[in-house]
């Protein structure tokens, strides 16, 4: 791996939501152009980790450096820093208002303060990048769900970003539609975009990803490249997880 | 029959009562121009407060409402023109209007704001969140535009009531359409005054009428 500093650093992460502790002490580093994949059973923690790596939920202790920002230092600016962490969501999030290219533009203009024409560019451009610059026009609705995640990711890297984050990108996609979202990621990666992706596309984290984690009850329980963790897991926890979602 | 027409559909008195009738319609729309738009501003800052405000202010902006929503606009009205000047505030006609509506529409403005904004999906306000977008640059452009547009036929519902809540004006002596048609029954003896009224505000009020109920329509075909 490399010895730049890492673009990611958290540590000893806590996070409870009324009485139920979520995140134990959980410490994430990655270096710049790493794919990290986490993994773990439902309600382990990956998608409230993920999260607090952009501050969209608070941790209750610890300490997160992105891109060398002290991310829960009161005197960040939260905005600024958010614009270097794009994040991609399980359910798209576009807004249903605005064509596929507003949808990138809007950040563009009123974060970024650029010019209509200059947004208007770089959206057509983000979105060329994901396969979609003749669908430029088209409302939300009127996309398939493929091509939904894929103006997400544009609106996401037009801005862009020093590392994505992206959760559980293609489990709300029709199994047809999960290569077409997955090849673009696989492009970011190889333009050298740092990634944490949360998921369970096993056979893309074999392929793709550097590192992969492997989290239950909100602690990180065991982590290492793809091949150790998918083929020679230390934990018996995760060689019954493993077990269990290559069977699907 | 004949003594019906006379007194409710009488042609004479339409010709005599025209011009003050006219004068009335005048100040029905220009009560209406002023307590929309107030009506609207007040429930767009009710709902923002009992929506995204901090824990206090939204107890009281719900407690607001509440209260405001309560009070018949009619007793609020007197209370306002008639009341207040007792403490030495004396906000007179138009004043007492202005604020009467802005305290009860705006309450029921802002319940309508106040729901289009919480049927806006959480993801919504954490993706725009994510992009760097300030709370509110991402109320203005991405939450408020989906809420309005969830609840607009609860908005153009709400503004019909409003425009023929504007008829209370006449209690404090503005001479809208109601108080003119009044003034002209008991000038002529008449009814048809009256009945001219309500048929000005059918015909200004029916495109809004059929406005609505085409917005639930869709709403229900978009379902
Ligand atoms: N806003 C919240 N309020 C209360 N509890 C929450 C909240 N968000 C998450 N939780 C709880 O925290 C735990 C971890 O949730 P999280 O979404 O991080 O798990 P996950 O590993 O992403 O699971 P999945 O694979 O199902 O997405 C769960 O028990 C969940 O119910
Ligand atoms: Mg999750």
């Amino acid at each position: 791996m490399t010895h730049s500093p890492p673009i990611i650093d958290a540590r000893g992460l806590w996070k409870k939501f009324g009485g139920l502790a979520v995140l134990k002490g959980v410490d994430l580093s990655v270096a710049e152009r790493e794919l990290v994949f986490i993994i773990g059973p439902s309600g382990s923690g990956k998608s409230t980790l993920l999260r607090c790596l952009n501050r969209l939920e608070e941790p209750d202790d610890g300490s997160i450096q992105v891109d060398g920002i002290e991310l829960l230092s009161p005197k960040t600016d939260l905005n600024a820093a958010r614009r270097r962490i794009g994040m991609v969501f399980q359910s798209f999030n576009l807004y249903p208002h605005m064509t596929a290219r507003a949808n990138v533009m809007l950040a563009l203009r009123k974060v970024l303060g650029q010019d209509k024409d200059q947004a208007a560019q770089l959206a057509a451009r983000a979105l060329d990048r994901v396969g979609l610059a003749e669908r430029m026009d088209h409302y939300p609705a009127q996309l398939s769900g493929g091509q939904q995640q894929r103006v997400a990711i544009a609106r996401a890297i037009a801005l862009e970003p020093r590392v994505m984050l992206f959760d559980e990108p293609t489990s709300a996609l029709d199994p047809e539609l999960v290569g077409g979202v997955l090849n673009v990621m696989r492009e970011l990666r190889q333009d050298g975009m740092t990634m944490v992706v949360v998921s369970h596309e096993m056979a893309f984290a074999k392929a793709a990803a550097d590192r992969v984690v492997f989290m239950a009850d909100g602690q990180k329980l065991e982590e290492g490249p793809p091949a150790q963790i998918f083929d020679a897991p230390r934990h018996e926890r995760t060689r019954a997880f493993i077990r269990q979602i290559d069977r699907h | 029959m004949e003594d019906f027409l006379f007194a409710f559909l009488n042609w004479d008195i339409v010709t005599q009562a025209w011009p003050i009738l006219w004068r009335g319609f005048l100040y029905t729309l220009a009560l209406s121009a002023m307590t929309v738009p107030l009506g609207l501003a007040g429930g767009v800052v009710l709902a923002l407060l009992s929506t995204s405000g901090p824990r206090l202010v939204r107890l009281l902006a719900a407690g607001w409402t509440d209260v405001f929503r309560a009070i018949p606009p009619l007793v609020l009205l007197v209370f306002l023109y008639a009341g207040l000047p007792f403490a030495g505030i004396d906000v007179g006609a138009w004043g007492a209007v202005a604020l009467g509506f802005l305290l009860n529409t705006g309450s029921y403005y802002g319940e309508v704001f106040r729901a289009g904004i919480e049927s806006v999906p959480r993801g919504q306000m954490e993706a725009a969140r994510s992009t760097g977008l300030s709370r509110g640059q991402t109320l203005r452009h991405v939450v408020l535009p989906q809420a309005v547009r969830n609840v607009l036929p609860d908005l153009v519902s709400n503004t019909l009531e409003v425009v023929k809540l504007t008829s209370i004006a006449s209690v404090v002596a503005l001479p809208e359409l109601l108080f003119q048609a009044r003034q002209a029954q008991n000038a002529t003896y008449n009814a048809t005054p009256i009945v001219a009224a309500a048929l000005a505000y059918f015909l200004l009020l029916w495109p809004v009428v059929r406005l609505v109920s085409r917005l639930e329509n869709r709403a229900l075909a978009g379902r």
